[in-house]
């Protein structure tokens, strides 16, 4: 850590790492057009199932890399980050349920679970749901403040290592428990789906999907340049300076708190955001993704593609993502036992993932 | 139309039983030749006070489906040989033409059974007289009150007698006579019966007598305390027998992880191995040892303990080894071995639940004053208790514990002395993993077992050893019991699953007020 802060300041990315960053970008931003212009049967169409495959895994990328926020740079292992990512998508659900409106199979105005357990009005909660502001406002809100709940009572108690990984995780079951039964009034097992529109717009038209990856990618993009900048500011380093020697950086004079508190509860709306522009892609929301298992995985992305990089995570959720497809797809027998394999392997042979894999960052630093 | 031919039935059978001198009522009899079952019901009530061995021959083909109708309304009864009239005895002179069987639904077979018990109470076995009177409890016609208050009057056995004067109070409840009522009323107060409570409730609302109003309240009163008495205690117990479950399914955690510092994300696994051991067991048993199937939950317990042993060392010489003060790593390798052994029992096993039986000496129930102890959950509350006290022999009186204890608390000075660490690390953790692996034989025995099994376990386990205090298996019992009584008593205010969910946002919160569990180990050395 001898480079000065003024060299750190000067560059997010190095000229290479800029250049790469832009052509992926604009690749990206190529592929909704690609869709929706180019006439089917072409070699350069990218049909409806690729486009929502990579969205997918993008929205998985954007939560990896917010992952990485915490436990790259904070040291904090969450295994409950698959509970903002649904909270997120859960919330941007409500909206798209109430924007079914009376088309519904029941003709409702009301959402057909809630027609099916005879309930005759909406509860508290979906309150001003159909307004898409204010759908937004929630997609932030809560996630962020279950995070911002959790982590200060986590936090302030000074609840670290692998005692806060597993809280986490009894947290996401106990919510998954809670989301599973109908009584809560967000579609018990099967959760939200048979979205129709976005904004009026039909939700399985060729253009509004574009628009939907299109800004999924622009996400991703802005988020790596945010946490790039958040990273190499004083913020950053403090954090990293509590990740590498909490007691001492609290003998300078620094109070670990708003440091964990803050990058903990931008780490979760990051996902929140992440889940309300997935839901609308792959069109439908259950309590699964908050089970444990899954948020676990979400571990596994960031430490294939090597924590501490940013981009590392994003490779990584891709590696992981692409790879479940396929396999899921030609030998679903043997994708636990890859995925297995990856957990022991990642862990055993390769401690700093992919990026440590490439031995060098694309911006000429180390990671 | 129908109804004439009702009419036009029961005439011909009148007409046909009367040359034949009726020894049994015809007009009792037609029922069983038309198509109404409470009606049938009523004839097989109104029959069972006519004390003729007619009617229990009546009431045997009944049971047996060997009663017959023919086409000209006349009941008969083939007695295995031959058909017999039903009304009078006598055998039937000429084969019967197109006999139909008489259909014997829920509520005519409820009403034969009480029937059949009511004259069973002549008997003069005392077990088949109590068999009667205990049938008598469950349902009991008010025409067979006289019966019963003369059977009362001549009954010499206590059990028997007990029974029949609360089925005789029950029906006495709507006497005329208000001593007689009162009697009844004051005789059923001592009952513990849910079903009495719901028998005397409506009948009190609609008292008008004071005495007798104040009589049913008091009564109502002394049997909902005996209920909420009996209430709480079966709470206490499930809430034991929960904490038991919680305690077998937590304490090979206590090692790998509480002493160790191993995160063993595979240790639901461990517990999923040895429950498909006793399946495996179980299923060799059968093949090969038919006659003592009953006893192979017992030969399962080494099984499961040296099969889930030997997977445990396996995985820490290839992989948790290399891990040791990593313990977020630890965590994630050992969710990956997980996987791996979720899938491989999957291959194996098939993605299926397997069936494991309760053996005949677990089925059942101790019934203890109204609170019901199934066998199983008590076999299974002794057996984390034995579990329990073999792994703190193992830890506090042997040469291996006392190596796992010191290699734990300082190991470059264990290894100093020459304690081999490596080998202790190995042992320490095939010993947890081979603890779960008993453990998952009893939660064979409570629930399904099938791939998915430990996955159910493991965030119960670790919230078990956390809230414990690691390194304690004080803190561990204390915990898992004190989880599964919480547990239970939250169980009928909020329901199972916001039960649960509360307990968890309740560890959440403890832990804030004690990171390091109930009982934390007292050391002066700072948190690294």
């Amino acid at each position: 850590m001898i480079e000065s802060q003024a060299m750190i300041e000067r560059r997010l990315f190095s000229p290479l790492g800029w250049t790469l960053f832009t052509i992926i970008v604009v690749l990206g931003l190529t592929m909704p057009l690609l869709h929706v212009f180019v006439p089917e049967g072409s070699t350069f169409h990218v049909s409806a199932y690729t486009l929502t495959l990579v969205g997918k895994i993008l929205c998985y990328a954007a939560v990896a890399l917010a992952m990485d926020m915490v436990w790259g740079y904070a040291g904090i292992l969450s295994l409950g980050h698959g509970l903002f990512f649904a909270l997120g998508g859960y919330a941007f659900g409500m909206y798209l349920m109430r924007q079914i409106g009376r088309d519904g199979q029941y003709q409702s105005a009301l959402p057909d679970f809630m027609v099916f357990l005879d309930w005759k009005e909406l509860p508290w909660y979906w309150a001003g749901t159909d307004s898409f502001l204010w759908a937004l406002v929630l997609v932030v809100a809560v996630p962020g403040i279950v995070a911002y709940v959790f982590g200060w009572f986590a936090f302030r108690s000074r609840i670290k290592g692998v005692y806060f990984s597993i809280i986490t995780q009894a947290l996401t079951f106990a919510a998954m428990l809670l989301f599973f039964r109908n009584d809560t009034g967000f579609g018990g097992n099967n959760g939200f789906t048979d979205f129709k529109r976005i904004l009026g717009f039909p939700i399985a038209a060729a253009e509004t999907r574009a628009v939907l990856f299109a800004l999924t990618v622009a996400y991703v993009a802005g988020i790596l340049v945010f946490c790039r900048w958040l990273t190499q500011s004083k913020f950053g380093r403090v954090l990293a300076a509590i990740r590498d020697a909490e007691s001492r950086t609290m003998f300078v004079g620094y109070d670990p708190l708003p440091y964990k508190l803050g990058v903990w509860t931008l780490s979760a709306v990051l996902c929140g955001i992440a889940g309300a522009l997935y839901v609308p892609q792959v069109g439908i929301i259950n309590p699964s993704e908050m089970s444990p298992a899954n948020s676990i995985e979400i571990a596994i992305w960031t430490a294939i593609g090597g924590r501490g990089t940013l981009i590392g995570p994003l490779l990584g959720a891709g590696i992981v993502n692409g790879a479940k497809s396929w396999f899921t797809v030609s030998f679903p027998d043997l994708w636990l036992y890859v995925l297995g394999a990856l957990f022991v392997i990642s862990t055993l042979f390769l401690p700093r993932g992919v990026m440590g894999l490439l031995g060098k960052t694309p911006w000429g630093k180390k990671a | 139309m129908y109804k004439f031919l009702k009419w036009f039935l029961f005439w011909c059978v009148l007409w046909l039983s009367l040359p034949a001198r009726a020894a049994l009522d015809p007009a009792l009899l037609a029922p069983f030749a038309g198509d109404d079952s409470a009606a049938k019901a009523d004839a097989v009530t109104a029959l069972a006070n006519t004390p003729d061995p007619l009617v229990d021959a009546l009431y045997k083909a009944l049971s047996e489906d060997s009663l017959f109708t023919l086409p000209d309304g006349q009941v008969i009864v083939f007695d295995g040989e031959k058909y017999i009239d039903a009304a009078t005895g006598g055998a039937l002179t000429t084969e019967p033409e197109a006999p139909e069987s008489v259909i014997v639904n829920n509520v005519v077979r409820g009403a034969l059974e009480s029937a059949v018990a009511l004259r069973g109470l002549a008997a003069a076995d005392p077990a088949a007289r109590l068999a009667a009177a205990d049938a008598l409890k469950e349902r009991a016609d008010p025409s067979f009150l006289p019966a019963l208050e003369a059977a009362l009057e001549k009954e010499t056995d206590a059990a028997v007698k007990e029974a029949l004067s609360r089925t005789t109070a029950l029906l006495q409840l709507v006497s005329p006579d208000k001593a007689v009522k009162l009697a009844a009323i004051e005789r059923l107060s001592v009952s513990r019966d849910r079903n009495i409570r719901e028998a005397l409730a409506p009948l009190a609302e609609a008292e008008t007598d004071s005495e007798l109003k104040a009589a049913f309240k008091t009564a109502l009163d002394a049997i909902d305390f005996r209920l909420s008495v009996a209430n709480f205690f079966t709470n206490v117990f499930s809430g034991l027998s929960l904490g038991s479950i919680l305690l077998l399914a937590a304490l090979g955690l206590a090692i790998t992880f509480g002493l160790m510092g191993i995160i063993n994300m595979a240790h639901g696994e461990m517990l999923m191995l040895g429950a498909y051991s006793t399946y495996v067991v179980q299923g060799l048993f059968r093949d090969y040892l038919p006659g003592a199937v009953d006893w192979y939950p017992l030969a399962a317990l080494p099984v499961a303990f040296l099969v889930a042993a030997g997977v445990g060392a396996i995985m820490e010489r290839t992989v948790i080894r290399h891990l040791y003060g990593r313990p977020l790593e630890t965590l994630l390798a050992t969710w990956g071995l997980s996987l791996i052994l979720i899938q491989a029992v999957r291959s194996i096993f098939g993605p299926q639940n397997v069936e494991v039986a309760n053996p005949v000496w677990m089925s059942g129930a101790l019934d203890l004053y109204g609170v019901v102890l199934p066998y199983n959950r008590l076999v299974i509350i002794g057996f984390a208790f034995f579990v329990l006290a073999i792994v703190w022999f193992a830890l506090n009186r042997t040469r291996m514990g006392l190596y796992v204890r010191g290699v734990m608390q300082n190991r470059p000075m264990a290894d100093a002395i020459g304690v081999p660490t490596a080998r202790v690390d190995m042992m320490a953790f095939a010993l947890g993993s081979g603890i779960a692996g008993l453990g998952g034989v009893a939660l064979s025995q409570i629930g399904n077992v099938g791939p998915e099994l430990g996955q159910a376990y493991i965030i119960d386990s670790f919230m078990v050893v956390v809230l414990g205090g690691v390194g304690q298996l004080a803190g561990t019992v204390v915990a898992a019991l004190g989880l599964g009584e919480i547990n239970k008593f939250l169980e009928p205010y909020a329901g199972a699953v916001l039960a649960k969910i509360a307990v968890l946002v309740l560890i959440i919160l403890f832990i804030q007020k004690r990171p390091s569990g109930l009982f934390a180990l007292k050391g002066r050395s700072a948190e690294s």
